[in-house]
This record gives structure tokens, sequence and C-alpha cells, in this order.
């Protein structure tokens, strides 16, 4: 790449050349222990070479080497913003291994603990996002105030803020009790008010905006066969979101709108984030609403509580799926009747999205680079995982 | 609109938020920092963070019998327990050594979940940093050993739900004793005399 690089103007007489350089591991604006290696001109990107594993965990091959029920708590620590979405992942796949049916009480509280799962991830990465941007700090304090309340609700329910471990094969660990619920009523009927301050903060912003439009776009054609997911994909203006087409828990009972962008964009993708949020909110209304009594786990998993090391899949496979925050986060396993995976993969949505970083940046500004990176939405846990 | 008001209605939402930090409550736009080691929050009674040994009434009499249950289902293997044995060699129903590395535990409560003697619950305690990372962390059965009254104290809902759990169970197993009692001396009874 190097040696085909043609500098711009070969009868200038100015000498020029092209500098290479390393942005990360230890870099704020990386994310995480990611680098990005860049070759400049100047001030534009020609090259971008994403280097990753620095993380890495050894999460698959760990999780062959336990019971089922014993890789709960490690999925927490894949992307871990959204601890709750991954169980769900994760139970959803094991699920549809073993045959097991979920009460309905436990599905509501499966949905309602993903949603608001999705509205922590999107705040904080709007923040984030504006931090890449350089507004240093305001927009991700006001972010991190909301997603408090959220953590709170969380530890309250499920015992830790962050790595939850919630959600049981066949149901969910705790059950939800009238204060809580009253507590998140509390937040919910708060947080439009929140959104409709950020984008007023935000949206409108002229610089934010010069900063943002035509900034890394993402064609249609190529997130496609890249096979992007999420808000990313959303943001190119492709229909695809896993809780339509699957329809998996209760999902194909609520009524919600899937928010599209047209340009694919840097700023189309911080849009669809904000208005999957407001989609959220309504989902989060509905299933509030509606939510049944009942048992909160199966009957047929209650003893496998007490001993995981019994829980014996049939012989098999599954892939479970859901919407998570960052797109199709899906977990593949394969059983050969012992109380272990055989197989075990994880299919992380921010590796994925990351495998497009050099197209989107080619031609772009090093500081454009930056910012294409945090709208992508990459977590480190689950890249290298 | 001319250019530069979005930035200007953007500075309007800053402002009135520093001036509502000073005058509204933590719920409501305030501030809600607490400054920790001073001022502390009140743990939610589900908080979760590190195992600990669960006794009744005096340390000897620990509910935990050494059936390294939990120390198998542990996902990262954080727990090493050895059974105590009498002088004749008899395997006794409670632990020599009961080990947690809370260097390696990473609270997930999988332990509680598993113990079928509700021996082992997960704790409030969180700090326990320290200088030395190898001795100082790993807990040995001394340092985590509490009554159940302080388990009373940091989670009212769950002991006294598992108290009446233990209590009904030792009823019937009372009742179920009695019972084989009474059966075995009616017979004596009516046994012929002579």
């Amino acid at each position: 790449m190097l040696k085909n690089y043609e500098i711009r103007d070969p009868q200038s007489s100015i000498d020029t050349q092209t500098l290479e350089i390393n942005i990360g591991p230890q870099h704020p604006s990386t994310h995480g222990v990611f680098r990005m290696n860049v070759l400049l001109d100047g001030e534009v990107v020609v090259r971008l070479k994403p280097v990753m594993g620095y993380l890495h965990r050894n999460h698959e091959q760990i999780a062959e080497n336990m019971s089922y029920a014993a890789s709960m708590p490690y999925t927490d620590r894949l992307d871990y913003f959204t601890s709750m979405s991954n169980n769900f992942g994760y139970a959803l796949a094991v699920e549809k291994l073993a045959n097991v049916e979920v009460p309905e009480r436990a599905e509501y509280i499966r949905v309602i603990m993903a949603e608001i799962t999705r509205l922590v991830n999107h705040v904080s990465v709007i923040g984030f996002l504006l931090n890449d941007l350089g507004a240093f700090f305001t927009p991700v304090l006001y972010a991190f105030r909301e997603r408090e309340k959220i953590l709170d609700l969380f530890e309250e329910i499920s015992g830790s803020r962050m790595m939850c471990n919630y959600l049981r094969f066949g149901g969910v660990k705790r059950d939800l009790t009238p204060a809580v619920l009253e507590k998140l009523r509390g937040i919910l009927n708060h947080f439009p008010k929140f959104l409709d301050e950020f984008e007023t903060l935000l949206s409108k912003n002229e610089i934010l905006c010069m900063r943002c439009q035509n900034i890394g776009v993402l064609p249609a054609e190529l997130a496609v066969n890249a096979s992007v997911t999420g808000p990313m994909l959303r943001g190119s203006g492709v229909n695809y979101d896993i809780r339509k087409i699957d329809g998996y828990s209760v999902y194909n009972r609520f009524e919600f709108k899937v928010p599209l962008g047209h340009k694919g964009d840097v700023y189309d993708r911080y849009y669809v984030r904000i208005l999957e949020m407001r989609e959220s909110l309504k989902i989060l209304d509905q299933a509030l609403k509606a939510i049944p009594t009942g048992e909160i786990i199966s009957k047929k998993m209650v003893p496998f509580l007490k001993s995981p090391r019994n829980f014996k899949p049939p012989v098999g496979e599954a892939y479970g799926r859901v919407e998570g925050p960052k797109g199709e986060l899906g977990f593949y396993v394969v059983s050969d009747g012992s109380p272990q995976p055989w197989r075990y993969h994880v299919r992380a949505p921010s590796f994925i999205n990351l495998t497009i970083l050099e197209d989107i940046c080619l031609g772009q500004k090093i500081a454009d680079a930056i910012v294409i990176l945090g709208s992508v939405d990459i977590v480190l846990g689950e890249v290298d995982r | 609109m001319f250019f530069g008001a979005g930035i200007l209605k953007g500075l309007m939402v800053t402002l009135r938020s520093f001036v509502a930090s000073y005058f509204r409550g933590p719920d409501n736009g305030g501030l809600f920092t607490v400054e920790y080691p001073e001022k502390r929050l009140t743990q939610k009674e589900n908080f979760r963070n590190f195992p600990f040994l669960i006794y009744d009434n005096t340390p000897d009499n620990l509910r935990c019998v050494a059936c390294d249950i939990c120390a198998k289902e542990c996902p990262p293997k954080c727990i090493y327990i050895v059974r105590e044995f009498d002088q004749d060699g008899k395997p006794l129903k409670r632990p020599a050594v009961f080990d947690i590395d809370h260097t390696v535990c990473m609270n997930c409560g999988i332990c509680e979940e598993a113990c079928p003697f509700d021996a082992i619950y997960m704790d409030h305690h969180f700090e326990i940093a320290n200088a030395d990372r190898q001795k100082a962390l790993l807990f040995h059965k001394e340092a985590l050993l509490k009554s159940n009254e302080y388990f009373h104290e940091i989670r009212p809902t769950d002991a006294c739900e598992i108290d009446a759990r233990r209590a009904a169970a030792e009823a019937r197993k009372k009742a179920a004793i009695a019972a084989k009692a009474a059966a075995a001396a009616k017979p004596a009874t009516d046994m012929p005399t002579g």
C-alpha cells in the first residue's frame, strides 16, 4: 500500500512524504485497548489498519469447559455496557437448544430489561461521540446522570450495576417488586424530558452538524456486504431490525417503528440512536402496562438452578440472536449431550461493525477518523472477547 | 433561524442546568454526587459482593458441610475446600479449610444459588482494597465466617425467608423422626409379654 501510494503532486518542488502513526492502544479516543495503524498524507487518512486482540480473554474456550449456566456471568463481560442484552441472547440460544418455554411474565421482564439497556447504551455512546468531537464531558455527564438512575435500578433488581447476571434459562433470577416497577415508571416519565433537553443541546448544534454531516458515509451496499448490523446499518437506510424480523420473545406484541437514516453518515448514525431511544420508550411504556402476573421461571428449569451441572441439553445445535444496542448479537451453541457445550461461539456486533472502518475512513481527515470510530460504537470487551 | 442559533440554544441548556444544580434536589437536575468516604449511600438489599460463610449462634456451628458443590459450580473456580477428618480418619461434616480468593472471585452469586445447605451468601462488604495482592486478598475460613444476625442486618428479606424455610424443614424432620419413633414404639407395646 505504501509503495503504490502516489504523492499528490509529483511536479511540485516541495518534498512530501506520508507519515505512519499508531493511534492507541493506550489512547482515550479508541474506547479501550484498540489500535489504529494509520498512514497519513498531511491530515488525510490514506490507509487504516485496525489492530485488535489486546483484550482477548478466551471467552469461547472458557465457556466450552464449564456448565451452560456458568457462562452466564461471563456474557456480562462481553459488552459491559449492555449486560442484560448479552444475557438475553445467550438465554435464547440455550432455550432453543433445550426446548424450554419461558413464562409470560419473565418474557415481559426480559423485554423491559433489554430495552432499558438500549437506553443506557445509546445515551452513553452519544455522550462519548461528543467527547470525541471535542465537547469535553458535558454531554457525557448529562448522559451518565440518567444512566446512573437506571444502573441503580439494575442494582436493586439484580444485585449489580453492570455485571447483572440476571437472566436464567427459562426465566429470570428475581421478580420485579411493585416498588421497583414504580421506580421504573418514574425514570421513564422523566426520560423523554431529558431526551428533549439532550436534543436541544446537540441535534441542531451547528458545530456538531458540520463535523458529522457527510463524514464517514457508509453506503448501504457496503454495509449489507460486510454484514454490518444495528444502528450502523439502519443509519445507511437498510430496514433490518431483528426485533421485527424474528419477533423473538414477545416483541411482536408491541407497536414500534424502525428509524432509518438515508445518507449513512455520522450524523445519521447519531440521529438513528436518538430516535431508537424514543421507540424503546414506547415499547417500555406498552410492556409496563401489559406486564402479567405469574411465574418468573419455567418449572422445568427450577431444579437446575440448584445444580447447573445436571443440565444436559439434547444433542443438537442452536443459534439465538437478539437485536442488541450495537447490532445483531448471536450465540451459537452446539451440544453433545454433556453438561458442557461442545462448541460455543459469539457473533459480536461491534467486532463485525468494525471491519468496514478502513472503507469509511479513507480520504477523511485524521480528526474525523476519530469521530467515525466513535460513531461505530465499539466496546473492546466484545470485539476481542 | 440564523446561523449559530443551535449553539446558543444548546448553551442555554447548559446554563439552566448550571443554575439548577444549586437550587434543585438531586432527583430533579441538582447535584447528585455523594462525597464518598464521608457520606455513603445505603446499600441496596440485593447488592452482592464477595461470598461469606454463615453460622448459627456460635462460630463452631457453621452450616457448611464441605460438600464441595459451590467449589465445583464456581465459574472462575475461586473456592478451595478441604473436608475435616476426626482422629480415626472418619470424614466430618465440616470444612477444615475453606478459602476464597477475592482476586479471582467475580461476584456472580452462583455459589449462593447452588448451595443446598444455605451456608454461603453474598456480602455487602466491598472495601477490601489492600497494598498486598497475594495474602491479604485470599480469605480463609475465619475471615469468611459471619453470623446469621449479620445476614439479617444486611439482607432482612432474604434472611427471614430462608430462616422460615429452614425452620419448616427442621419441624418436618422432627415430625418424621417422632412418627418413626411412634411407629417403632407401637409394635413393642403390642408384643405379648412372657
